[in-house]
């Protein structure tokens, strides 16, 4: 699988129009044909496409992800340098999103059709229009400009010498916007899918069976309605995951964060091919990774999914 | 950590200025004399080679012109449109091949070592002349640097070179390095190429990829008193709105390179405390220009070209696309560089009648639909104006019957399109008037270079003519017959429309009003900053 999506990958740049010399020499200004043709050379760029191919295989082999050309450093620092910062953005974008999603989702769900309803998929609906690029600019004009409560862009503080819990509220408080403006947009998606799983859920007979029963109506909202609503929520999230490694290019130039979407986004402009291809080899594993946290936290939410039962 | 207690925060509530100069005992370097204080700019790239003496490119300059120095460096004021950095003179032999320079004195590197003729010998000969993408061609004659002492330098030519062009060339192809840095390892890879090592007013100190660039006050600089600032520091910002909205909240005090785009200038300059300066970038003139294919058999035709020309409103396309902030081009050669530009060349009013009825004359009649032919037209997507010219030009050729299609690509894309498969009929591109017309701007109209080469005359056109002024004038060494040579080279240009000179444009900062001496040299972005410094 991970073998297919690097070929790919591979093709995908090769068939784009123009090389990393040419990315290169365009951005200091030009310069004459013996320097292309030296470049060419010391990016290994004169080889077929095919011998460059194998070569990256047999480095990968040896979890060499190789140099980038564009930056003149090894991928893996690169990576490690950037992963961090995404990571905490997605993350407590996608936590943000994921817990304020469910939790309106549910007082959405707990009366379809009612006014409350109604109002949040309008409010829901709203927002997953809005481009994110636009949201995190006005956020940004109204708290960082207008109102001055928090910074316009940037991880942390430039050269600020802070160490521990003081960087760490440091950085806290610069991520408010970009992971505001992220879990926004997320949280629309959440909230539909959970109202929208909890109104089937109040078609079925163990429901009518609860309320037979007289148990109370926040019981029956919380354990038996919302639990089963929660299932496809928790397939979401891990679709989500892919889209959460991969960063937001948008949000992440926005808000001026080094994050791993800017750099794939650099890496393709700068036709930078080990780069993006130890991005999308990274990426692979860690989607993997999170695919097969959430399917153990299924056998958690649903009895019925068990880990060592065959269903074949 | 010397700024251990100190965030930006604190300074900037207190004012920039006044915080500096009262809270910052805990800078090491931080004189009780200067006035202090950290700039924060903007920066949008990160080269990954900061050699300016490797790489002659502003996005470098922007940062290592602090840190690293040129032999001289342009000026508004000073003789010759220079004045001194590294050299204090500079004087050529009458038959051109040798130029001696007299070098400063108590100069130290920023590791302690003298800096002596030595360092710019070797920066001559191993890099400029070898390997950096603008000394290539500037230093293609040099033979030797001799050293006859520590502050002499005489540079050796195998041909006559023109010391008009070396002096024209001296702010951007000068870089000098030091020899014992990089003496006997490999020059390209040496890890002194992102953490410089210079003369300048500031000492590299640290850089966090992704996020800024730190640079620090060389309290051993040689201009006692200079420089004024403690600290610089480049701010990466990749988005454009992201600049303006960081100088509006004081988190930056100034976004050079038009930063902040053109169509928000207006509304920022009335944002108190913020002003918008166009000055600073006259020896950086960037132009807008068609390149032609002179390939098509249509374009080969000159009336074609000539039509072509008429057909454009250079007034509307400076007024409504480059907002003012640019002027309509002659020819060539810009008006910013005085001393060679010749006004009395051949021009194209803006008349779509004339146009048409060169089109006629050239053969091309109108078809049933109105058209007479079709074009594929690229614009460079490196600027939003050379994008938004590809607009305007479509629908201005269109009204003399001219149907171009656009190509939109992305910049890697676009260079190989261009200057290697010549896939085009007509480009638009912002070639860079670089001080003398022998640096970058010849080898757009000249023939015989090679294919892949960027920013080259790679639209297949020749002419004996031009390329015999071309090269007369690269070995003249006489500075008023040469410059008479490129009024020459002008008019033929301007006449026989190899390309077609639509715009010049410098770029816009945006600044704080407690930062000073801002733009006062025509190269102000990638010059020195050592006399820049912030009020309160």
């Amino acid at each position: 699988m991970l073998l297919i999506v690097i070929i790919l990958t591979f093709l995908l740049l090769e068939s784009a129009s123009g090389d990393a010399v040419d990315a290169y020499l365009l951005s200091i200004g030009g310069g004459d044909a013996i320097v292309a043709k030296s470049l060419r050379q010391s990016y290994g760029l004169d080889q077929s496409m095919l011998a460059r191919l194998w070569l990256y295989f047999t480095s990968l082999a040896k979890l060499d992800l190789g140099w980038s050309v564009a930056f003149g450093r090894p991928v893996l620092d690169l990576i490690l340098e950037r992963l961090p910062n995404t990571l905490l953005l997605m993350g407590s974008a996608t936590a943000l999103s994921f817990g304020l999603g469910s939790a309106l989702g549910i007082v959405a769900g707990a009366k379809p059709e009612s006014i409350r309803d109604r109002t949040l998929s309008a409010v829901s609906l709203i927002l997953y229009a809005i481009p994110s690029f636009w949201l995190g600019l006005v956020l940004s004009i109204v708290f960082a400009v207008q109102l001055r409560w928090l910074p316009t862009s940037g991880i942390e503080t430039i050269a600020s010498g802070k160490v521990g819990l003081a960087r760490a509220a440091d950085i806290a408080r610069h991520l408010v916007l970009p992971v505001g403006t992220l879990a926004l947009i997320y949280m629309a998606l959440f909230i539909r899918v959970m109202r929208a799983g909890m109104a089937e859920a109040w078609q079925l007979d163990f429901v009518l069976f609860a309320r037979s029963k007289g148990l109370s109506r926040t019981r029956i909202v919380l354990r038996h309605v919302a639990r089963n609503a929660l299932l496809p929520l928790v397939t979401m999230l891990g679709l989500q995951s892919a889209a959460m490694i991969g960063g937001s290019v948008v949000i992440e130039s926005i808000f001026a964060i080094p994050g791993f979407g800017r750099l794939a986004q650099e890496a393709v402009s700068g036709r930078d091919a080990p780069l993006l291809m130890g991005i999308i080899v990274v990426s692979a594993v860690l989607v993997i990774c999170v695919n097969l946290v959430v399917d153990l936290v299924y056998t958690a939410l649903d009895p019925r999914v068990g880990a060592s039962e065959n269903r074949a | 950590m010397t700024i251990a207690h100190l965030s930006r925060r604190t300074l900037l509530q207190a004012g920039a200025a006044l915080a500096a100069s009262t809270a910052l005992p805990t800078f090491a370097h931080a004189q009780a004399a200067t006035a202090g204080g950290r700039l924060i700019v903007a920066a949008d790239s990160e080269p990954k080679n900061l050699n300016p003496a490797i790489v002659a490119s502003n996005g470098v300059f922007f940062i290592a012109s602090k840190v690293v120095e040129t032999l001289a460096e342009a000026s508004f004021s000073g003789k010759d449109g220079l004045s001194p950095r590294l050299a204090t003179s500079w004087e050529g032999s009458a038959d051109g091949k040798s130029v001696t320079f007299k070098l400063r004195e108590g100069v130290k590197w920023h590791d302690g070592k003298p800096f002596t003729s030595a360092d710019v010998a070797f920066s001559a000969l191993k890099i400029w002349k070898p390997l950096q993408n603008l000394g290539r061609l500037v230093f293609a004659n040099l033979e030797d640097v001799e050293t006859p002492d520590d502050t002499t330098a005489i540079f050796k030519f195998s041909k006559p070179t023109p010391l008009q062009l070396i002096r024209n060339a001296l702010p951007v192809v000068s870089s000098v390095v030091p020899k014992h840095v990089y003496e006997g390892s490999d020059i390209n890879a040496s890890p002194a190429n992102v953490k410089l090592i210079g003369t300048g007013p500031f000492k590299f100190t640290e850089y966090k990829p992704g996020e800024y660039y730190r640079l620090t006050r060389n309290a051993d600089y040689w201009n006692k008193g200079e420089p004024k600032l403690d600290e610089v520091i480049f701010r990466v910002l990749p988005d454009r709105a992201g600049a303006g909205a960081a100088l509006e909240a004081e988190e930056i005090q100034l976004a050079a390179f038009s930063a902040v785009p053109l169509t928000d200038l207006s509304r920022i300059s009335k944002v108190p405390g913020i002003k918008v300066i166009s000055k600073g970038y006259e020896a950086l003139t960037y132009q807008l220009v068609i390149e032609i294919n002179h390939r098509r058999k249509e374009l080969a035709d000159v009336k074609v070209r000539q039509a072509i020309a008429h057909a454009i409103d250079k007034k509307f396309v400076v007024d409504t696309i480059f907002l003012g902030y640019a002027a309509a081009s002659t020819g060539p050669v810009p008006k910013n560089a005085p001393e060679f530009y010749d006004p009395t060349v051949p021009t194209y009013a803006f008349d779509v009648a004339k146009a048409n009825a060169l089109l006629d004359e050239a053969g091309y009649k109108k078809g049933a639909d109105g058209k007479r032919f079709a074009l594929k037209l690229r614009p460079a997507p490196y600027f939003n104006e050379t994008k938004q010219f590809g607009d305007y030009l479509r629908q201005a050729l269109s009204a003399v019957g001219i149907d171009a299609q656009l190509v939109n690509a992305d910049a890697a894309a676009h260079q190989k399109a261009v200057y290697t498969d010549h896939d085009f009929d007509l480009a638009i591109g912002p070639p860079v008037f670089r001080g003398d017309p022998a640096i970058s701007t010849t080898i757009l109209v000249q023939s015989g270079i090679p294919d892949g080469v960027p920013f080259s005359n790679q639209g297949g056109y020749a002419s004996k003519e031009l390329d015999d002024v071309i090269a007369k004038a690269a070995v003249t060494v006489d500075t008023a017959a040469r410059t008479d040579l490129y009024k020459q080279f002008q008019k033929l240009v301007a006449t026989d429309l190899p390309l077609i000179n639509v715009a010049e444009w410098g770029f816009i900062s945006v600044a704080r009003d407690t930062v000073v001496n801002v733009s006062n040299n025509p190269r102000w972005a990638v010059s020195n900053w050592s006399d820049t410094t912030l009020k309160s």
